[in-house]
């Protein structure tokens, strides 16, 4: 039997779902979001508060700092390379990472192509904020997506605001009757086939993940309400007062998102959450990078 | 027949759609009160070991879930679900229910570019399709009935009421193996 790892690479990410996958920086913070219950981690050197904050050009993580945390953990590793970056990606693979995302938190490599995420056998996940984006990215080749948010910030607004836009815009395809799907892909910009994929089913063909602003228990759990398959939380855990026990509260949260009463003994006594800050209050909007 | 499936974290929306396709009603277990009502079968699925052994815990379910399977509960485990089920872990301190006499190899075919897919047999069941994704393997038996192997490695085991399987029947065409678990009830 063939071996089809692009279906291998969305199955891991199937086995991802219900999760919450962690921005770490060190192995020490990998051990303690295994501990708390991640179901992943993303190795990378400054979380996206700090990359905010410090400016200029970022790039891959040093591989040395990420084969230390795929040492330290024994639940899936991934790490970041920018847009476009195809030689950070194969250098990504070299070392063996089990997931790739090629993001907007970083600075774009490339300001027109994406990578051809075909090429590769490790899986790739990428960020979208509207169906096009998603089905632009799938047909590149990710096996996974998640929505930009607004990395960095610890604001919601954006991950809330781009998952009810694919939500939306799914939905409509959905009601849409077959002979319009053709101009449907045309003003999404993405192949017909993809675009008849959802109309049928629903959904995006790949595992979705909501991403960027995520802070508390109650924002998993919102994400989760709209639809999401799991979640990242990038600076919200080790940016915030008690980093052990807010990881902790929001893998619950995740796992029993409907459960209010739950969510209530969740959301007490977690210490400072993260400062945040608005999005009319930033000069740099990641989500618009890459689209 | 009604199956209890695990769902608090992993892949356990596919096992749902396979069982209620070989005709079984399902239901989600997520927390301590959806463990109390009456059911004929238990789903164990894929997902990270690390993660729902921590969440048995926290959310009081290890306990009365432990109880079910040592008296006879019908079981299938899968992958994650697996290691849940082994009485030794070779590579990972944590013993979880424990209840099958088998030591298992946690992430034992290396990270994620070494999953696999592959045909084999399996007894009692037939020719099936096995998908491994960051699987584990059964290293040794002590005890449990090996019904697979691949390449050398036993991939698949029953023990009275307990079937655990490395790979994901979930996520492959065939539902053979949901007949033989459902049957077996």
């Amino acid at each position: 039997m063939e071996n089809n790892r692009y279906q291998l690479n969305k199955e891991l990410a199937q086995m991802l779902k219900g999760g919450v996958i962690m921005d770490v920086t060190t192995p020490e913070q990998a051990k303690i979001a295994e501990s708390a219950g991640a179901c992943a981690v993303m190795a990378l050197e400054r979380i996206p508060a700090d990359i905010r904050a410090a400016g200029g050009v970022s790039r891959m993580s040093d591989p040395k700092m990420i084969k230390g945390i795929m040492d330290a953990v024994s639940i899936p590793v991934m790490a970041k390379c920018r847009i476009g970056h195809f030689t950070e990606a194969q250098i990504l693979q070299a070392i063996e990472i089990d997931y790739i995302d090629e993001s907007e938190v970083l600075s774009p490599a490339d300001d027109r192509f994406h990578i051809d995420k075909r090429k590769f056998d490790v899986p790739f996940v990428c960020g979208a904020k509207d169906l096009g984006e998603a089905l632009r990215r799938i047909s590149e080749g990710a096996s996974m997506i998640r929505t930009k948010g607004e990395p960095g910030t610890g604001d919601i607004v954006q991950a809330v605001r781009h998952m009810r836009k694919m939500n939306a815009e799914i939905r409509r395809l959905q009601s849409m009757s077959e002979d319009e799907l053709y101009d449907a892909a045309k003003v999404l910009q993405v192949p017909y086939e993809l675009v008849k994929l959802v109309h049928e089913n629903g959904k995006l063909p790949v595992v979705n993940f909501a991403a960027g602003g995520v802070a508390t228990p109650a924002d998993a759990a919102l994400m989760m309400q709209l639809g999401a398959e799991g979640v990242f939380v990038g600076s919200g855990i080790f940016k915030s007062g008690n980093p052990e026990k807010r990881a902790a509260a929001i893998v619950k949260a995740v796992t029993n998102f409907n459960d209010s009463k739950m969510l209530a003994e969740l959301s007490e006594d977690l210490g400072e959450a993260m400062v945040g800050i608005n999005e009319d209050e930033i000069s740099l909007l990641m989500a618009e990078r890459g689209k | 027949m009604v199956i209890g499936v695990l769902a608090l974290q992993g892949d356990f929306i596919e096992h749902e759609k396979k069982l209620m396709k070989c005709g079984a009603e399902v239901f989600e277990i997520r927390q301590r009160r959806d463990i109390e009502r009456d059911f004929d079968g238990l789903v164990l699925p894929g997902g990270e070991s690390t993660v729902i052994g921590k969440l048995l815990h926290e959310f009081n379910l290890f306990e009365p879930m432990h109880k079910k399977i040592i008296g006879g509960m019908p079981v299938l485990a899968t992958c994650a679900g697996m290691i849940l089920l082994a009485e030794r872990i070779e590579n990972d301190e944590n013993v979880y229910f424990g209840t099958m006499k088998m030591t298992v190899r946690r992430n034992a075919y290396g990270r994620q570019l070494g999953s696999f897919r592959t045909l084999a047999e399996m007894k009692g069941v037939g020719n099936i399709p096995m998908t491994f994704i960051r699987a584990p393997y059964i290293s040794e038996t002590h005890g449990a009935d090996i019904l697979a192997e691949v390449d050398g490695k036993a991939v698949a085991a029953k023990q009275g009421n307990q079937i655990a399987l490395a790979f994901h029947p979930e996520l492959d065409e065939c539902n053979m193996i949901y007949d033989f678990f459902l049957k077996s009830i």
